[in-house]
């Protein structure tokens, strides 16, 4: 077997695969960003030192990190390749069938969402994770320990209604693109049930809603609150 | 019963051969009974259409009954039309406004080239069925009809796989014109039964294989498929190709 696949049906295994990884990952980012408004800044700043000071896991789970997103970006590209080499002359009308459809915007447009959050990522890890740290002032002390303030410029980032605009339209993106991504990826994993298919369907809908509200509320909230947080 | 008669308009794909560009011609057809199958009015459409000296619109039908798989093509958008659970040949004009307008494509998809008007070759499911979608058995007298006991659920599952009539409407509807759903129907009848066990593995890899050496697009869970098929086949069964597909990986 040779490591990546040429056949359709393992190219979308790992497309699910990494879907499952990269969704539990956001489920713990969302998790962690909401310390953010526990209104104690220590609360965010000792998460992010703790993560900090795991060092070589930390840089293992970040590679690991990457690694899903370069698989799940390749392997969706490839189903986009063949889907336009598959259909080279266009319906002049298309329509959906209702019914047992799940064709939807979400669907339709996850290369185009999916393809947002690439462009997204590196901005978002480039301002906020290698923003300005200890040596630009951004100290704390938390616990009796010297840490980098990541809370004060997270706050201060936020104060620029263009960087809580942008973060809110790419997170409804998210959404839009978990809509379609939960329940699909357990279904490309091949795993199918009459009563609980329907379940993670429709589960997935609301999952999509909670991520996206749960991350486009924490900009729009320090951005309301100003600086007292 | 409504006697009302009506008339429809027709924006019909007209191509002469595969290597022809097509194009749009619009027709309208009057006197049309509402009672009248989609089918049948084409027919009179097409003894019009001779009448006048022009040539008349191809398009595939066999049994008209809804069980050959013969005919199809994309009314409105909609492969087989605006019913769930039929083929065209089951649609019927009240489904129909009189004075719409209607859109017929034929199934556009690379591995189904169009061979002239609505006729697409739909041979690539053939060669799909070849590469794996039998079961082998040694020649000599039939074997007896009970020898080997299969529960009726597994037959009604196995049969709920096999009513599909390889009408090519799933590639057609499917965004990515895959034929997974096809594809994994063929796989799971035989995959439910015990005839199918021996080889189980061989077939799910050779169909897979010869599936993309086809050129169909992937799978991208939309389940278009599932909603235009006239056998209404549950995308269950492209669940249950990838979980076998993957355990006959790693069995390799």
């Amino acid at each position: 077997m040779a490591l990546w696949p040429r056949s359709s049906v393992a190219k979308k295994f790992l497309n699910g695969l990494t879907g499952v990884g990269l969704t539990l990952f956001i489920i713990v980012h969302l998790a962690g960003n909401l310390l953010l408004l526990t209104g104690n800044p220590d609360d965010f700043n000792r998460y992010a030192h703790k993560l900090e000071s795991l060092g070589p896991l930390l840089w293992l789970a970040e590679i690991g990190l990457a690694l899903f997103f370069i698989v799940h970006i390749f392997s969706a590209l490839s189903v986009y390749v063949d889907k336009l080499r598959a259909r080279p002359v266009r319906y002049a009308v298309s329509g959906n069938a209702g019914g047992a459809s799940r064709k939807t915007i979400s669907s339709q447009t996850m290369i185009v969402t999916g393809l947002v959050l690439l462009l997204f990522v590196p901005w978002h890890v480039a301002s906020l994770k290698f923003g300005p740290g200890v040596e630009e002032g951004y100290v704390a002390i938390v616990d009796g320990l010297l840490v980098r303030d990541l809370h004060s410029w997270v706050i201060e980032y936020f104060q620029n209604p263009v960087h809580v605009a942008l973060y809110v339209l790419v997170m409804l993106l998210l959404g839009l693109h978990l809509r379609h991504g939960v329940w699909s990826m357990i279904q490309t994993l091949g795993a199918y049930h009459p009563r609980l298919t329907p379940l993670w369907y429709t589960g997935g809908v609301v999952f999509a809603l909670v991520m996206a509200v749960g991350f486009l509320v924490i900009p729009i909230w320090i951005y309301v609150n100003g600086a007292k947080i | 019963m409504n006697k009302k008669k009506m008339t429809l308009h027709l924006k019909i794909w007209r191509q002469a051969n595969a290597q022809a560009p097509g194009r749009f011609v619009l027709y309208t057809v009057k006197d049309l009974s509402p009672d009248m199958s989609f089918l049948e009015m084409l027919d009179v459409l097409n003894e019009e259409l001779t009448k006048k000296g022009e040539l008349p619109v191809e398009f595939d039908s066999d049994c008209r009954e809804g069980i050959c798989g013969t005919c199809g093509f994309v009314i409105n958008g909609v492969a087989h039309g605006p019913r769930r659970g039929r083929t065209v040949c089951q649609l019927y004009l009240r489904d129909f406004q009189d004075g719409q307008t209607v859109t017929l494509e034929p199934f556009r998809a690379k591995a189904f080239p169009v061979i002239k008007d609505l006729v697409v070759d739909r041979s690539a499911f053939d060669r799909i069925m070849a590469a794996g979608g039998y079961i082998s058995v040694d020649t000599g007298s039939a074997p007896d009809a009970n020898s080997i006991l299969i529960p009726k659920e597994v037959a009604e599952a196995a049969f709920d796989a096999a009513a599909c009539i390889g009408c090519g409407a799933c590639v057609a509807a499917c965004p990515n014109a895959s034929a997974s759903l096809f594809v994994s129907a063929k796989i799971a009848h035989l995959a439910l039964l015990p005839q199918g066990q021996p080889e189980r593995h061989r077939r799910v890899l050779k169909m897979v294989a010869q599936m993309d050496k086809e050129n169909f697009g992937n799978c991208s869970n939309h389940g278009e498929c599932e909603a235009v098929c006239p056998k209404n086949i549950s995308i269950k069964y492209i669940a249950l190709m990838r979980r076998d597909y993957l355990r006959a990986l790693l069995a390799k």
